[in-house]
């Protein structure tokens, strides 16, 4: 009889401390960047999230998550190009100007942001971690196309639990030269080219394939990025504030400054007599 | 659906958890949702200059049109080596539903208190920044409905500030508005603060106009900028009101300061 009173009864207080989870993470000295995440006690989580965070499924959703970009990266006989908009929204707010779109892996290895800025944040963070421990137990550094698979089959092992990103992975090793992919939540994974990334992705796409070619010069490269940029923040709404722009070389990545987008729009008006369509006059 | 997380109580009463109108669905059965959350309203702002630190929050609490506390904070001091909190360093403001907030605050006082015990030293705002951002994504899908921001001294002493989305995206910003009034607030930090779209006079005509040089701005004076943003929050929005709580971070420790603002 007692050992079925114990069977079924537990004792009134259990949950008053900390759990056993909420100990360990006391009493580890550093987080793991770990896999176990809290879930709300529902029996459709994801469903539940959608409700309560996608803005697009429920305008009237209480957590606005932070979205919206224009983001590329091409590859050229100098290396890549990776230049990103900075603005970030949550539905009509901007939330601000001034968001770092492209991450800084390690010193040879860029991923862009594009869709949920946590979960490019926090992933692109981890993938970090995987790729510094790669090194550490291979003794060189890890290649593009491994490190952009640790991230797909991540993303693809949370598949239907609502991650929303679209990212980009540049980086020169001696193995490949300067590779590119594109990865995204839906588990895609793509090599290539040239890949524009976001809600203005078409605008920058339209200029970047009207001048792109693989031997541009260095110079050249930089302006086509930052000029395909320009042109996504003129027409899409969701995307503005200041442009980003790196290169990805053999010897690591160069920064090739966090720029106002308001003067550049400006100068290549009205010295190179582009976007015509502004005029001062009101038609 | 939509009113499932309609904020006018009009509509569904106050929001109470407990008090959600179950939604009919096509069938006509009767569907009970699970809405954990409730906007208790409120807003919080973080300015940081040279050498120190802003951070204010009004003291109101509300639930729909109803008051429910005067004084409830929202800025919390973060990782003293007691309960009284005198000797932290590190500050965090959360805004959004007050019980995740009051959640999201133990959790993170209790991490930083054990690493102050585990490596004998505070820590610093850079490691904690980056500790909150992970501690809000392990809710990624059951997420905190708050908007924190977290101030304190970085390592060479110059004031630092953290804003964070819900799911724990985080930048270092100059100053951040958060909660029901940031966008009555934010733009007005945005040209007080940074001095967005203030010219230098007689600079020159049109798109030749040189933009005021950005500087720091001494400590009374982002004071003086923080009563100003939330008296005129107050005069324009219906959950900020009551009491402004401001907690400055200097060099010499955390001074807080209580001011009243209009209760109606």
């Amino acid at each position: 009889m007692d050992t079925l009173v114990a069977q079924y009864s537990q004792p009134m207080f259990e949950k008053e401390n900390h759990g056993e989870d909420d100990q360990m993470e006391l009493y580890q000295p550093a987080p793991s960047l770990s896999l176990k995440f809290a879930m709300p006690p529902v029996a459709q989580p994801s469903a539940w999230l959608r409700a309560a965070t996608d803005d697009h499924a429920n305008p009237n959703c209480p957590i606005k998550i932070a979205h919206g970009t224009t983001t590329l990266a091409f590859r050229f006989q100098g290396g890549i190009i990776v230049a990103t908009d900075s603005r970030a929204t949550a539905g009509n707010w901007i939330a601000s100007q001034t968001v770092k779109k492209v991450i800084e892996i390690n010193s040879c290895l860029l991923g862009t942001m594009a869709g949920g800025a946590a979960d490019c944040q926090y992933w692109l963070a981890y993938l970090g971690m995987q790729c510094r421990l790669h090194e550490l137990r291979h003794k060189r550094r890890i290649s593009v196309a491994a490190a952009s698979k640790i991230l797909a089959n991540l993303v693809y092992s949370y598949k239907g639990m609502g991650l929303s990103m679209g990212t980009m992975c540049a980086g020169v090793t001696p193995s490949e030269g300067p590779a590119l992919y594109y990865i995204d939540s839906d588990g895609t994974r793509l090599a290539g080219n040239l890949f524009c990334v976001g809600s203005g992705q078409t605008f920058a796409y339209g200029v970047l394939d009207a001048e792109y070619r693989y031997d541009l010069t260095e110079q050249e490269a930089l302006e086509l990025g930052s000029r395909s940029i320009l042109a996504a923040t003129h027409r899409d709404a969701y995307s503005g504030g200041f442009i980003n722009l790196y290169h990805v070389k053999e010897d690591g990545w160069v920064k090739h400054g966090f720029s106002d987008t308001n003067p550049i729009f400006w100068k290549t008006k009205l010295e190179k007599g582009e976007f015509s369509n502004v005029t001062s006059e009101m038609v | 659906m939509s009113a499932m997380f309609s904020q006018n109580p009009l509509m569904n009463g106050p929001n109470y958890s407990f008090n959600q109108a179950p939604a009919t669905a096509s069938g006509g059965n009767t569907e009970h949702s699970f809405y954990p959350y409730t906007d208790n309203g409120g807003s919080t702002l973080a300015i940081s200059g040279n050498d120190f630190t802003i951070i204010a929050g009004d003291t109101r609490s509300t639930s729909g049109y109803s008051i429910n506390s005067r004084y409830s904070p929202k800025v919390f001091k973060i990782g003293g080596t007691t309960s009284s909190q005198d000797d932290a360093n590190l500050v965090l403001s959360v805004v959004g539903f007050a019980a995740d907030g009051e959640a999201l605050k133990e959790r993170l006082d209790a991490i930083v208190k054990m690493y102050r015990y585990q490596h004998g030293k505070p820590m610093s705002v850079k490691a904690c920044a980056q500790r909150l951002s992970t501690i809000l994504y392990g809710k990624r899908f059951f997420p905190y409905y708050v908007t924190a921001i977290l101030g304190g001294l970085d390592e060479e002493g110059k004031g630092a500030v953290y804003s964070y989305d819900p799911v724990g995206s985080y930048e270092r910003e100059q100053c951040r508005a958060a909660g029901a009034a940031a966008s009555l607030i934010m733009p007005f930090l945005d040209n007080q603060v940074n001095f967005k779209n203030q010219y230098i006079p007689g600079s020159g005509e049109g798109h030749a106009l040189q933009e005021r040089e950005n500087i720091p701005l001494p400590k009374d004076e982002v004071e003086d900028l923080v009563k100003d943003a939330f008296d005129s929050a107050v005069e324009r929005h219906i959950e900020v009101g009551d009491g402004l709580q401001m907690l400055i971070i200097t060099k010499a420790g955390i001074e807080e300061k209580y001011l009243p603002l209009k209760k109606d």
